[in-house]
């Protein structure tokens, strides 16, 4: 695989007295999460180390204060990190100067914020055009940008509105069409849905979808909601207390949960809707039985009257382009679809 | 505290206890009066400190040796030209831009009914039109621009100026610390303190008035835009970053933009500041109603005093209700493809009634100017008939004059005079630990312990027994009515409306009716000072009682309360905090109005006030403004500290 776009190495980030001195004394150990406490520190994100790769969707997941806003802050720069390093595109992020971290901004980064963050004097061409203006760009070239942006989101014809004018839903395509506008390559999105109804909140889902197939950016997605979390993401990351409790993908998530916690989590899940027939399949055996094979991106779930239907032990499972890459045990896949008790 | 208190007791308790001894040493000093030696009861020669010599000492250094009357004398020539330029566009004075003569005034009073209009539809429009057709009818025209052509000037001077270093205090947090407790005491500076060394910097007249008020009405304009600029959403900004907007560009496209609702509060604060001190500026000759209305008054010329007075209330209005129209207006769009003349109807209207009435005024000189002689006054009628009310009223007013003067107020002031100022500063000390411990006892006697040192205790004590007098009975009046007022959404609503009204108002115009009932004394200075503090109490009152959650009345009902039990038990309890807040108020306006009232002859500060700005000694002036200013703060100080543990105590925000 190529080199990440994002990589962060034993990130920290404390809120306290004197946090770098305090941090230096521990020497790359993690007393965890109440002793930092009883030592004055809130560990707002806690020895993360991370690489996000190109055009991937990496989702961090974790309930309110465990610390995901403020990771995700930190990939931005937006709050300055206390200890580790953090590069993207093999750029030292903590080094860059005042001006610097602006270009980047204004060429490389979007982001989309839970309560939108739109202004509210501006109206929605202007919004949209914003970021344009603040490098520079002549009035006219900014607003045919800003009508493109809009058109992608949908909302031709209110682009003359203002701000309060708008339903939630709107005002995030809004957030959206502006985080987009300066065509980023890392796009960061902080609980974009979390303020919308639950109806609108799933139609967004998969505008956003929609969205990503189009356009393939390197995306951060923050959000406390796990569904939200497996219908969007390629990796999960979930997040306690300031630090990953376990990063892969959903599928490995939900079969092997790697704590306690996060097992929590996956608990109540129809695992049958999550798990794929690439996360169950075996390597190809001696003989590969001669029926139609399935594919690989398919859900148990989506492949249930099949396994009920078909009673062949193993069936073979087949990528994209229709080549055999594995085959999956019939056993195995029921146990997932009907639980293994 | 006390080395000898056994060690079993808390030290809440001991504070608690402590109160007690200071309350007791108060009361032992009073008592033992008779036998106390003479520094225990007059402040000593040496505790008076030249306060106001040093003062003068350091302005006349800044002002001849470091030659600062260079910098203001320019700052105030460029106000001069402003002022030149407003003054000649609205009455004429025939200087740049030269025009054959000032805007007539049917031009002037159809933009104010356009700019009425187009914030708040018609009646505002027509509040704000008539205004004008009042003013000018009554040949007020040229007093009215006169006082006018002033705030034009000093209101976006202010505004700029507050805006500049309301922003300054939000980036920095040092500055922010220093500029607290200088706009906390320029809040409760007297207005004349300001105009002394005014006087004495740039001298008298219109540019005098327009400096004076430039610098009364800012401090509000710093407070709302640190406010406003504070309170801007925390993801506003991170998206604007992550736009990548520049410092710069963050707070000029992001958060001053964001902030503009606290901004405009700040706006219309300034405007009626402006105007309650361009009509008070008059003590330092500037021209216009305020002028007019002292000379008036002084000549117990009643009708025209009341008609300048309705000028005045009416401007108030206006003014108040236009800024605050314009702080309320929330943007709006045009549907896609609007036309050009569709997007800008009313400006294009108002331009053809511009250019129809100047075209108008040309061959029809009415609509140019009233002259005085032409002028409709009603003041004849109304002097009949005030004076027949005045005759029927006379004897009850001549009969409480004489009860309160005789009575309650020669007693209670010599009662306060009596009083030793150590007693008194226990007693301070002893309410202060009681409210909010050993801090608040310090702060609130260093208060009180300034106005011994100044050596102006006996008229401070005046002062004070003025306004903890007008406070009491505008309490016994103002509390019931305003709980009355409260008794339903309604009466609340109309309350509230009077009492903001009332609160527009300039407070030289609560003078007007009391010198009419009671005379140039002490009686009328009272009522005014009554009246004025009358208005904060009521309107906190419903405020606070109106505010109560609707859960906990539903809570009281299902618990079987009847209304009276609901009220003792729940609303008030609930709404003492907000009422505070109005007594709070309440003291301030008082103070301020006790000075102001000096004119109709007082023997307290504001007299000695008077007397600074005749001679203006800049020292003297400021060292009274200072005792006015800290009695303010001293219970300001309690007040809050008291509203804010009651808060707190009942878990309210």
């Amino acid at each position: 695989m190529s080199n990440p776009v994002i990589s962060c190495r034993e990130v920290w980030k404390l809120y306290g007295p004197d946090p770098t001195t305090y941090l230096n004394g521990l020497n790359g150990h993690d007393p965890g999460f109440d002793v930092l406490r009883e030592a004055g520190y809130i560990s707002a994100v806690r020895n993360v180390s991370l690489d996000i790769h190109q055009g991937e969707m990496l989702v961090i997941m974790g309930l309110s204060g465990s610390g995901k806003s403020t990771l995700v802050r930190c990939l931005s720069r937006l709050v300055d990190i206390s200890g580790g390093g953090i590069e993207v595109e093999g750029a030292d992020l903590t080094a860059l100067s005042e001006a610097e971290l602006i270009e980047l901004r204004r060429n490389k980064m979007g982001m989309v914020f839970q309560s939108f963050g739109l202004l509210p004097h501006r109206t929605v061409l202007d919004n949209v055009a914003f970021p344009l203006e603040m490098r520079g760009q002549d009035k006219h070239a900014r607003r045919a940008r800003a009508m493109e942006m809009i058109e992608l989101v949908g909302l031709q014809g209110r682009e003359e509105y203002f701000p309060r004018e708008l339903s939630g839903g709107q005002q995030q395509r809004v957030g959206i069409a502006r985080s987009l506008a300066i065509e980023p390559d890392i796009w960061f999105l902080d609980e974009p849905f979390s303020a919308l109804d639950p109806l609108i909140r799933r139609e967004m889902q998969d505008e956003f979808l929609r969205l990503q197939d189009l356009l393939g950016k390197t995306i951060v997605f923050i959000t406390h909601d796990f569904d939200e979390a497996l219908r969007l993401a390629d990796r999960i990351a979930i997040m306690k207390d300031g630090a990953i409790e376990q990063c892969d993908k959903p599928g490995n998530i939900v079969m092997n949960p790697a704590t306690e916690y996060v097992a929590k989590f996956t608990e109540n899940i129809d695992k049958a809707r999550v798990v794929h027939a690439r996360d169950l399949m075996a390597p190809v055996s001696s003989t590969v039985p001669d029926v139609v094979a399935i594919s690989a991106g398919a859900t148990v779930h989506d492949l249930a009257r099949r396994l009920v239907d078909d009673l062949s032990p193993q069936l073979p499972v087949s990528d994209d382009d229709g080549a055999v890459v594995g085959v999956l045990n019939r056993d195995t896949a029921l146990n997932v679809l009907l639980g293994s008790a | 505290m006390g080395a000898g208190s056994p060690p079993s007791i808390s030290p809440g308790e001991e504070s608690h206890k402590l109160w007690w001894w200071i309350a007791l040493a108060a009361i032992v000093l009073a008592v033992l009066k008779p036998v106390a030696p003479d520094w225990l009861v007059r402040p000593p020669v040496w505790l008076v400190w030249p306060l106001a010599d040093w003062i003068n000492a350091v302005f006349t250094f800044m002002r001849d040796d470091l030659g600062l009357m260079h910098v203001t004398r320019a700052f105030a020539d460029g106000v001069q030209w402003l002022l030149d330029v407003t003054a000649n566009l609205l009455y004429g004075k025939r200087r740049w831009p030269r025009l054959e003569d000032p805007i007539p005034w049917t031009v002037i009073a159809a933009t104010a009914f356009m700019v009425g209009y187009a914030l708040r539809g018609w009646a505002l429009g027509i509040l704000s039109g008539g205004t004008f057709i009042w003013v000018a009818l009554l040949g007020q025209w040229k007093w009215a621009m006169e006082t006018l052509s002033v705030i034009i000037v000093a209101a976006p001077i202010a505004v700029l100026f507050g805006l500049v270093l309301g922003v300054l205090a939000w980036r920095s947090s040092r500055f922010e610390l220093v500029l607290d407790p200088v706009l906390n005491l320029t809040q409760s500076l007297p207005h004349f303190a300001y105009m002394i060394p005014v006087v004495v910097f740039i001298g008298v007249g219109p540019k005098a008035g327009a400096i004076v008020t430039i610098i009364f009405a800012m401090p509000p304009m710093i407070r709302m835009s640190l406010l406003g600029l504070k309170k801007v959403s925390p993801e506003i900004i991170e998206s604007g970053q992550m736009c990548g907007a520049t410092s710069w560009q963050l707070l000029r496209y992001a958060r001053i933009p964001s902030a503009r609702n606290d901004i405009l509060v700040g706006v219309n604060q300034v405007i009626m500041q402006s105007l309650a001190m361009v009509v008070l500026a008059s003590f330092i000759g500037m021209p216009g109603l305020g002028q007019k209305l002292l000379q008036l008054l002084q000549a117990l010329k009643m009708g025209r005093s009341v008609e300048i007075g309705i000028t005045i209330v009416l401007l108030a209005v206006v003014l108040d209700r236009c800024s605050k129209a314009w702080a309320e207006r929330q943007p709006e769009h045009f549907e896609k493809g609007t036309p050009w003349h569709q997007r800008n109807k009313l400006l294009l209207v108002w331009a053809v009634l511009v250019v129809g009435l100047w075209t108008l005024a040309e061959f029809w000189p009415l609509a140019q100017e009233i002259k005085r002689t032409q002028a409709f006054t009603i003041s004849k009628q109304l002097d009949v008939i005030l004076d027949g009310f005045i005759r029927l009223v006379d004897p009850v007013t001549l009969a409480i004059r004489a009860f309160l003067i005789r009575d309650v107020l020669i007693p209670m002031r010599d009662a306060y005079l009596w009083l030793p100022f150590t007693a008194v500063l226990a007693f301070v000390a002893a309410v202060g630990w009681r409210i909010g411990g050993r801090r608040s006892a310090l702060t609130v006697s260093a208060f009180v312990l300034f106005i011994a040192m100044s050596g102006w205790w006996d008229r401070a004590m005046i002062t004070a027994y003025m306004v903890s007098f007008a406070v009491l009975l505008a309490a016994l009046v103002g509390l019931p009515l305003g709980i009355w007022a409260a008794g339903n959404e309604r009466r609340a609503k109309v309350g509230l409306l009077i009492c903001d009204t009332a609160q527009t108002f300039p407070s030289f115009i609560y003078l007007i009716p009391v010198v009419m009932l009671f005379g140039v004394n002490d009686v009328a200075a009272i009522g005014a000072v009554v009246v004025f503090a009358m208005v904060p109490l009521a309107r906190y009152t419903i405020e606070g009682l109106r505010g109560v959650p609707e859960t906990l009345i539903e809570a009281a009902d299902m618990s079987g309360a009847n209304k009276r039990q609901t009220l003792w038990k729940v609303r008030l309890p609930m709404a003492l905090p907000t009422m505070m807040v109005g007594i709070n108020q309440s003291i301030m306006f008082s103070l301020f109005m006790v000075i102001i009232a000096a004119f109709i002859g007082t023997q307290d500060l504001g007299q000695e006030m008077q007397r600074a700005l005749s001679s203006t000694d800049v020292g003297k002036g400021l060292v009274l403004g200072m005792c006015v200013a800290f009695m303010g703060l001293a219970a300001d100080h309690l007040a809050m500290r008291w509203a804010a543990d009651k808060r707190r105590a009942l878990g309210i925000d």
